[in-house]
Formats: structure tokens, sequence, C-alpha cells
């Protein structure tokens, strides 16, 4: 059973409390088409289970099949260092089709962000070590393929429509409370 | 060493058995021979097919992470028995940087000194082999053949080799 050997921490990208019973990671990659339809399942999934539930978000990006997978994530990467990363992700993933440097510069442009700043951060590669390290840590962890999910720290490894991670997500919040009262 | 096999349950090879040699064409005029990377770790990934139709299947993970394998100067070997045209045009579309072996003609015949060929399919498994430097099997695994294994057991096993 594949386990997540990077552990959460307060430097990842998350949406919910930190002591929240269930924790979904998901290695993503901004332009693969599964993630973007695990994009809007995962929203569900967090309505859902409310307070229950922490969201990670890491990057995976596959480059050699995906060629702006890498230019969004750092895309990314530099709105979250300013505080925008989740409105980033969404409109990312909301614009799949579209990405590449023009789609980055109106989507900083709408979030308030220099897309001057963001062009250099992008030559530059400010963001490249963030991105790698994300990389290396779900290939250890045994991400296998976008997206991979992790539920309360092992690989979920059945489908991820909206009704298979409820219930996994539900099994693994049970597992927890019980090793905690026992 | 003999394995008593039974039959329908596939075993794959097991750490510390001598890794067989083989021969297989990597390009239409080229072969390439398992004994000729002797003296640096090679991995071996057995897989059903090129082309099917995941973004990240398994190749093209091992692509994406290829220079993790590269840093303990480990060769990657993708063996199926697809034939090497066909090789050709799956390593184009998903941009390979690694071999793929075409175990075509006899069908699955190394895969089978492997422990590794589904006889009732008639494809490979999906299974890894970790071979060290001086040609032992360091490790072995078999994955379900509906589940992409991933390069996590191989790092480990890269890892532990080089220690």
């Amino acid at each position: 059973m594949a386990m997540l050997k990077v552990p959460v921490t307060p430097e990842d990208h998350f949406q919910g409390a930190k002591d929240a019973a269930g924790t979904l990671v998901e290695y993503g990659d901004y332009e693969c088409p599964h993630c973007g339809s695990a994009y809007s399942i995962v929203k569900r999934v967090q309505k859902h289970f409310g307070k229950e539930l922490r969201f990670v978000f890491r990057n995976f990006p596959l480059q050699q099949i995906h060629p702006h997978a890498e230019s969004a994530a750092e895309t990314a990467e530099f709105a979250g260092a300013q505080g925008k990363f989740w409105e980033m992700h969404d409109a990312l993933f909301e614009n799949q089709q579209r990405l590449g440097a023009p789609l980055y510069s109106e989507l900083a442009r709408e979030m308030k962000l220099s897309p001057e700043e963001l062009e250099q951060a992008l030559e530059e590669g400010k963001y490249k070590s963030r991105v790698r390290d994300d990389f290396s840590g779900g290939v250890r962890s045994g991400v296998n393929g976008t997206p991979t999910f992790f539920i309360n720290g092992k690989r979920h490894d059945g489908p991820f429509d909206y009704g298979s991670l409820v219930q996994a997500i539900e099994g693994a919040i049970g597992d927890q409370r019980k090793t905690m009262s026992a | 060493m003999t394995i008593d096999k039974q039959p329908g349950v596939a075993s794959v090879l097991p750490a510390g058995t001598a890794a067989p040699d083989f021969s297989l064409h990597v390009t239409p005029d080229q072969t390439l021979s398992l004994s000729e990377l002797r003296g640096k770790p090679v991995i071996l990934a057995f897989y059903p097919a090129d082309f099917s139709p995941v973004c990240g299947d398994q190749m093209a993970l091992y692509n994406e992470v290829l220079p993790e394998f590269q840093k303990f100067g480990a060769e990657l070997l993708g063996i199926s028995v697809d034939g090497v045209w066909c090789h050709h045009a799956f390593a184009e579309a998903r941009h390979l940087h690694f071999p793929l072996l075409a175990d075509f003609e006899p069908k699955g015949a190394v895969a089978q000194m492997y422990g590794a060929y589904r006889r009732a399919d008639g494809f490979c498994e999906r299974a890894l082999f970790v071979i060290d430097k001086s040609g032992i099997i360091a490790w072995s695994y078999l994955s379900p053949v509906a589940v992409n294994p991933g390069a996590d057991g191989i790092l480990q096993a890269l890892e532990d080799l080089s220690k």
C-alpha cells in the first residue's frame, strides 16, 4: 500500500482546518484532462465534508507529454507566494484549454498581480525547485499518474468519482476515530 | 535453483536470482543485450501494451522520473510483446527517452524467462525488476495488471543498492 512519504506541513497549499479528521492530498497536473475532471469533483467532496476535510494540492507535471504543465504549475506557485494560490489553481483548471503565457498574464492582471513579475519568475525558473520538490516527493510516495490522491496518507487506488472518494474518505475518517479512541 | 510453479499462478523471478541474459530488438535493425549493460544497475519494466489510453501511463511516468533513475546510474528498459514499429510510434507519441524492447519473436520468450508472461492473454505482466551491477536481481515486483505500480519501489531498491 503506497504511503505518502512527505507529510503535510504549513508550507503546503491547503484548504480546511489543519486538524481536520480527513486529509485529501492531490498530486496534479494543470494540463491533464483527468485532473480537469477531478477539479470539480474535489470541490463537491469538500462541500460534502465541510470542516472534517483538509484538501492539499501538490504539483506533479507530466512535462514530457503536457508542454504547459510546468509553466502552469510555476504560475500557481508565483500566485501562491503572494497569497493567491487557490484563485490561480482554480482559474488554471477552469481554463485548461487555454494554458500558456497569454492566459497567465490575463489571470495575473485579474488577480492584481504583476504580469511582468510573473513573466520574469517564469523566465528565471524561480519556482522550479518548489515544483520539482513536489514531484520528487510524489514519486517517492508512489504517485503513479495524474491525479493521484492520498487519503490520510494512503494512496487511493480506486476510481476518483464523487461517490468513490466520499466513501474512501469516510472510511479513513472512521478508522482514524477508532484508532484515537482505542 | 528451481522454482516449482503452480499452473496459473504467476511468480516473477525473486531477488537473489541471476537475471537471465537476453537480446531483443530495440529498433528494426538494432538489438540490445542485457549483458551489454553489466556494470550498472538495470531496471526492467515489463508491461502489457503500448498506447493504453491514460495520461500518466506507466511508461510516461517513468519517462518523467528518468532523471531520478539516472542519479543512480541506472538504465531503464521497457519490454512488451509489441513489435518494433509499434514501439517506435509509442516512443514518439510519449517522447520517451529510454529504450523499448520488442519481446515479439518468439512471443513473450524473455518475459517467460522472468516469470512475467500472461500466457492466457498473450502479453506481459506488469512486472518490475531491479538488477544490480553484477547481473543479480536485487528486487522484483509483480503489480496487478490494472494498477500502475509507480516508481517508488524501484527508487527504494536503487537506494538500497547504493548503500
